[in-house]
């Protein structure tokens, strides 16, 4: 019994709510990746077109639920979340014609386009702050839960009770679309290929007729898609604040990383192996080992390795521990 | 760094940021002119062409290569000579400073790459001519990248061809030896059904036989009535083959002929054949 009342107080407190941010990080590694190995830089502004697709996401669903469309149990954000990819998509298309173009055109070396991104990264986040404002968003509404603790208690009559959100529910589901939609894509459309071509070698690609220009737009509609589905899924899970947006830079970069940029396969095990160490480092263990250990070895303290306050430092221990290791990333990407 | 702040990326290494290796260094795929009718002449021909990298000096100075239907027209000449950018010229993928390029009665020079391979051009470059990271018949695939039709019997011919690509078309291309890699080349190139294909130097760093095995397919390529224009390092070897030859020599022509001409000529012996 005390063995089951361990696993389940595992799965509620590390499992469920890693596998859910393991993949919101893991979609917000795919949009960086696919720049990465796409357009050659790192794209900085990735948060905060995340913030901004999240954003258009939840003015509409201000304005579903202000006419009064709801989706039964489920968020009303999910019904406005196409209509938030679209506002991204028109958001980053601008901001390529506008700024990133120029750039090519001059045929600017990646590590410019790096510091590019900085400034496009302030401008978006300025823009969301002005539109929205500064401050948390909650737009969650539908029901709360899947499964609530009490309800999981009554059922198995443990002591310990497991809560599945139904944004961790949505988040899974969604995520397994999104990256099942992205790799028959890449690995089985024309389109799709051609993009992977490009990435491999660009003369090539244009000495087979594929249009450069194009290649670049559909990687940014793509990226666009996945940031607002990253971000409002994150959003929806925990809540919206342009700021936090701009912090999950860190973490998605150390995923990317961790996978090895360029490398799809790896930004989702990257996003899982960066929210995984996150929670488990800074879950306070006190209450699994109770029932696991033994009356007297019982701990006094949390166990706690890391106050939640140092998340952050966990991914920048991991990415640091990789760069020195396995500098390629676990999944070899093209070329770190 | 060539005078433009946007090239210097002031010796940045840092791979977690930028990804390594050049982008495309082709110019000329924004060009956004249309050919011109301009009847006569060769089936294709780059016609005294000047020009060099961006805004570097000139590598070609007043070149002229042609092929006609039904040829083979071989270009050699020493290392650093400009037979590279001479294809390259051809193809679009540096701007001419004078000089034009016609293909079947059109000129072409105002023409974008993309927009030659779509009039009947196919290219198979010095290096870096095949996609290593996807599979064998997935570079073919590209290579068909502006067929809209069905290619399924161009691919079956290719991998007639070159019977080896069919054992190996779901493995990358990057893990091939380096003639079957070359053989990708140029079936990539081929599934265009190109009118004229140009191929720069197909048999570098193979061995003798793999050598003699390639120039036999290339042959019995220009014989399905496709004319080739073809770079070699294999001066002799390939001058035998050739109905047309040139020698370059510092970005000119230095000597031109046919094949047996050139293999005559006591000149381009002593110095471009070891006598
Ligand atoms: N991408 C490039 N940018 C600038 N210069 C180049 C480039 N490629 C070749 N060159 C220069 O052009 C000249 C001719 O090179 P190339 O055409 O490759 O010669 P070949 O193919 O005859 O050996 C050389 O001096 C070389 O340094
Ligand atoms: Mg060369």
């Amino acid at each position: 019994m005390d063995f089951l009342n361990a696993i389940v107080a595992l799965s509620n407190f590390v499992l469920v709510p890693a596998i859910a941010y393991g993949s919101q990080l893991a979609l917000g590694a795919l949009g960086v990746t696919l720049i990465y190995g796409i357009l050659r830089f790192s794209n900085f502004a990735h948060g905060d077109t995340m913030a901004f697709g999240t954003m258009a996401t939840i003015l509409f669903t201000w304005w579903f639920q202000s006419l009064g469309i709801s989706f039964g149990p489920l968020p009303t954000a999910l019904l406005a979340l196409p209509l938030g990819i679209l506002g991204c998509m028109a958001i980053v298309l601008l901001t390529d014609r506008a700024v990133y173009r120029f750039y090519r055109e001059q045929k600017a070396k990646p590590v410019i386009l790096v510091i590019v991104s900085m400034g496009v990264m302030f401008i978006m986040n300025g823009l969301v702050r002005v539109i929205i404002g500064p401050d948390d968003q909650n737009f969650a509404d539908g029901n709360r839960f899947v499964i609530t603790a009490r309800d999981f208690k009554q059922m198995t009559g443990l002591d310990e009770g497991l809560a599945i959100k139904t944004t961790q529910g949505i988040t899974v589901v969604v995520a397994i679309i999104a990256v099942g939609l992205l790799f028959w894509f890449l690995n089985r459309t024309r389109t799709g290929k051609s993009m992977r071509a490009y990435s491999d070698n660009e003369d090539l690609a244009l000495l087979s007729g594929i249009n450069p220009e194009r290649v670049v737009m559909i990687t940014w509609l793509i990226v666009a898609a996945l940031a607002t589905v990253a971000g409002v899924l994150y959003g929806l899970d925990k809540t919206f604040k342009p700021f936090v947006y701009f912090q999950l830079l860190l973490p998605i970069f150390a995923s990317a990383i961790v996978g090895g940029l360029g490398s799809p396969v790896g930004a989702i095990a990257g996003g899982f192996i960066i929210a995984f160490s996150e929670v488990t480092i800074t879950y306070a263990w006190k209450k699994v080992l109770t029932y696991l250990l033994p009356e007297a070895w019982q701990p006094d303290g949390l166990v706690q390795l890391m106050s939640t306050d140092y998340k952050f430092a966990v991914s920048f221990v991991i990415l640091l521990i990789v760069l020195l290791f396995k500098p390629t990333g676990l999944f070899k990407g093209k070329s770190v | 760094m060539s005078g433009s702040a946007y090239q210097d990326d002031r010796g940045n290494k840092d791979r977690s940021i930028t990804k390594a290796g050049s982008p495309g260094s082709a110019t000329g795929a924004r060009r956004k002119g249309t050919a011109v009718p301009a009847p006569g002449g060769p089936f294709l021909i780059g016609e005294n062409m000047t020009g060099g990298y961006g805004k570097g000096p000139n590598i070609l100075e007043n070149c002229t290569i042609a092929v006609d239907e039904g040829e083979i027209a071989v270009i050699v000449g020493p290392n650093g000579a400009g037979k590279s950018t001479a294809m390259k010229a051809v193809f679009g993928m540096l701007d001419l400073r004078e000089g034009s390029v016609r293909l079947d009665g059109e000129d072409i020079t105002s023409l974008s790459p993309q927009d030659r391979v779509a009039k009947g051009m196919g290219f198979v470059p010095q290096t870096s001519n095949i996609f290593t990271s996807l599979t064998v018949e997935e570079n073919l695939e590209m290579g068909a990248f502006i067929r809209r039709d069905d290619f399924r019997d161009t691919m079956e011919q290719i991998y007639d061809l070159f019977p080896i690509l069919r054992e190996k078309r779901r493995q990358a291309a990057g893990e091939l030896s380096g003639g079957q890699r070359q053989q990708v080349a140029v079936g990539r190139a081929l599934m265009t059904k190109p009118k004229v294909l140009m191929l720069d130097e197909p048999t570098a760093g193979v061995s003798p036989i793999v050598m003699d095995e390639l120039f036999d397919r290339i042959i019995e390529v220009a014989r399905t009535g496709i004319p080739i224009l073809m770079v070699e390092q294999n001066a002799r070897q390939a001058l035998e083959i050739a109905d047309k030859g040139y020698v370059l020599v510092q970005g000119a022509n230095a000597y031109s002929g046919s094949g047996k001409e050139l293999l005559a000529d006591p000149e381009v012996r002593k110095s471009f054949l070891g006598g």
